[in-house]
């Protein structure tokens, strides 16, 4: 036990006030204030499981695992995108905490959020590997360094938390703005050294909902619980497409994923 | 009222003005300051191809108060411009790899700052040396 709870600090009551929007009573979103009993050791969640356990069960959330791996709760918590499972209670002592459903997105109920349509982008950047080579079974499987691995790896961790659409600006402006979390993706497959679709992807990275809608903010890297760094994939991209832009003209297309020397796994 | 009624909030215009994006509209506006720059140095070109008495007179108009302290403002600016380019720098590129191993991004943001800082002083020493 820290010797901060050991003696107390960072435990008693604090305010929630929570964004509720009840679609089949309310026109609008209305805040509530809960006043919720809190240890030095819960989090935000935990807040949340206690208004629903012990004073009103009709407040909805998401949730699953409560260990950051699940990207179900992800919500603004004092106007920031957060995990609740990743976030305390003792720090916002003595409150009001204000938490509300995560920004950009519609909102279905409560904390609730409409996920449609990042799933939808989420489908459209073939999230899948296609091989360059397709191999039969019997040649073995296909092989990769160590720094080709490395060159996608960070991207590979996103949770579909969404916590960098609510912290895209430009998310906000464009809701059709393929985003911050999907282009990670994007740049999971097309970065890696054994796919083939580069060009494929590269059509959807050269729209105006592309790259190009993304103004280098930065702030849903900052955000990321993964530390995907989904700034990097986005940004990347945009020299990318313009290189793709330019060798157009000499008959050439740039959609070689990472380095262009990385070639075939040895 | 049956069926799901999602609620979308009214976006906020005002989001370039608030925080955490206020460091970012402030980092974008540096680049008007270059560009201020870049129109007082073509104002001197354009001095210059009209003979030494229009030179002499844009000579005179970057001694005068008001353009010290607009340089002043140039210099400030410049320099915000110059570290927020270093750092946003590495998320623009691919993940570079030296001798095996990741490059962190902050390692590629210094390292492009000493170069700047080490072509401030080269120009420094050629203006220096360059004087009559």
């Amino acid at each position: 036990m820290p010797p901060e709870a050991a003696a107390g600090v960072g435990s008693g009551e604090i305010a929630i006030e929570v964004l509720r929007y009840r679609s089949d009573t309310d026109s609008r979103p209305v805040p509530q204030t809960y006043r919720v009993p809190f240890t030095y050791d819960m989090s935000v969640l935990q807040g949340l499981q206690y208004i629903k356990d012990h004073l009103d069960g009709t407040l909805s959330f998401r949730w699953s695992c409560r260990m950051a791996i699940c990207g179900s709760c992800g919500m603004m918590i004092g106007a920031e995108p957060k995990l609740a499972c990743m976030t305390f209670l003792r720090d916002y002592h003595p409150g009001p905490l204000r938490i509300e459903p995560l920004a950009h997105f519609p909102i279905e109920r409560d904390l609730v959020v409409t996920v449609g349509g990042f799933v939808k982008k989420i489908e459209s950047i073939y999230p899948y590997l296609i091989p360059k080579t397709p191999r039969r079974l019997d040649e073995g499987e296909y092989l990769q360094t160590p720094m080709q691995l490395a060159q996608y790896e960070s991207f590979s961790d996103c949770i579909n938390c969404m916590l960098c659409y609510a912290a895209c600006p430009q998310f906000g402006e464009n809701p059709d703005f393929i985003g911050p979390g999907a282009m990670a993706l994007l740049q999971r497959y097309n970065g890696d050294s054994r796919d083939g679709a580069q060009a494929t992807r590269m059509e959807l990275v050269n729209t105006d909902n592309g790259a190009w809608s993304c103004t280098a903010v930065g702030y849903c890297s900052e955000v990321c619980p993964k530390q995907v760094d989904p700034a990097n994939a986005v940004n990347q991209n945009k020299t990318k497409s313009a290189l793709d832009f330019f060798l157009r003209f000499l008959g050439r297309r740039a959609h070689s994923g990472g380095t262009a020397s990385d070639g075939d796994a040895p | 009222m049956n069926g799901p009624r999602p609620y979308l909030r009214p976006a906020d215009t005002l989001w370039w003005a608030r925080r955490p994006y206020r460091a970012y509209t402030l980092r974008e506006a540096t680049g008007i300051a270059v560009a201020g720059y870049a129109l007082v140095l073509l104002a001197g070109l354009i001095s210059l191809a009209n003979g030494e008495g229009a030179y002499d007179v844009w000579l005179n108009y970057l001694k005068s108060p008001w353009s010290l302290a607009l340089h002043l403002l140039f210099l400030i600016a410049m320099i915000a411009h110059v570290c927020t380019w270093f750092q946003i720098m590495p998320k623009t590129m691919p993940r570079l790899v030296i001798g095996g191993r990741i490059v962190p991004q902050n390692r590629i943001t210094t390292a492009g700052l000493a170069v700047a800082v080490a072509a401030f002083i080269v120009i420094l020493l050629v203006a220096e040396w360059m004087q009559p």
